[in-house]
């Protein structure tokens, strides 16, 4: 069933907390094996607090919050995102998302994504096809 | 010292990605996908597709590979010590199903030097067997001290 797509209208929040391994089993499923999201000690050389998130598994995660608001990954065709602060493992990810504007069977979507204060997905913008 | 803008309009050769029924399921796992159109053929099919559905984002899975000679490209010049994958954008024209296989090419799109901070856009292509798009990404990444 489709969220309520009406301008200023808030859609369901997604949340969702990566456990400590999420990092090594995202490298392995989409390829990226940069150790800044692997190897804890690589990441602290380099002056990170410790193992990041993949930006592209926070992505992914405000995509989903999309496609299950809309009812499906059919109704997604476009979603455009800036990465800006570091996710970390084992911090609640929550993914808030509002309607911009619904035109034409297509609704534009605002959404960010954030652990605690930062904000680790931001600007993204959807568009939802509306059925 | 400024970027090198030469490489603008640059494109790679075109990588051939054929899509897996187990790949998709892993992919959708690890992003924590429940919805079983990803995980369970037989849901699929059920629902008329003729394999699991990719999600949207397994696009990063198809385009990755072709995007990647670009970023290590000496003619574009970038320090991938210093790179950070700064936006990300994907327009689909379809959902893509376990089974097919795509064909991915990726341009350089822009190279242009703002405040010591250098701007690397790749426009990235994914076509099916047919040759109609079914994806467009552009990676966007920013190089530090530049």
């Amino acid at each position: 069933m489709a969220a309520n797509y009406e301008p200023g209208e808030a859609l369901p929040e997604l949340k969702v907390t990566p456990d400590r391994f999420i990092t090594i089993r995202y490298a392995g499923a989409s390829g990226d094996f940069n150790p800044i999201h692997i190897d804890e000690d690589f990441a602290k050389s380099v002056g990170l607090p410790g193992r990041i998130l993949h930006g592209l598994w926070s992505m992914a995660q405000v995509a989903r919050a999309q496609t299950e608001a809309a009812g499906g990954p059919d109704k997604l065709k476009a979603l455009s995102v800036q990465f800006r602060g570091m996710g970390v493992l084992e911090q609640e990810v929550s993914v808030t998302s509002t309607v911009r504007s619904v035109e034409g069977g297509v609704a534009t979507v605002d959404a960010e994504a954030r652990q605690g204060d930062t904000r680790i997905v931001r600007n993204a913008v959807a568009e939802i096809a509306l059925d | 010292m400024p970027v090198n803008t030469s490489a603008v309009g640059k494109e790679y050769p075109p990588v051939v990605y054929a899509v897996g029924r187990e790949k998709v399921k892993e992919y959708a796992s690890a992003v924590g996908e429940t919805n079983p159109l990803h995980l369970d053929p037989v849901a699929a099919r059920a629902a008329g597709y003729d394999d699991v559905v990719a999600p949207p984002t397994f696009a990063v899975v198809y385009q990755s590979g072709a995007v990647m000679p670009g970023i290590f490209d000496p003619e574009v010049g970038i320090n991938f010590a210093m790179m950070v994958h700064s936006g990300q954008d994907f327009r689909w024209e379809r959902v893509v199903v376990a089974g097919e296989e795509l064909t991915t090419q990726a341009r350089v799109a822009n190279v242009e030097e703002k405040g010591g901070m250098g701007f690397y856009d790749f426009e990235v292509v994914t076509k099916d067997a047919g040759g109609a798009v079914v994806c467009t990404g552009i990676w966007k990444m920013i190089v530090r001290g530049v």
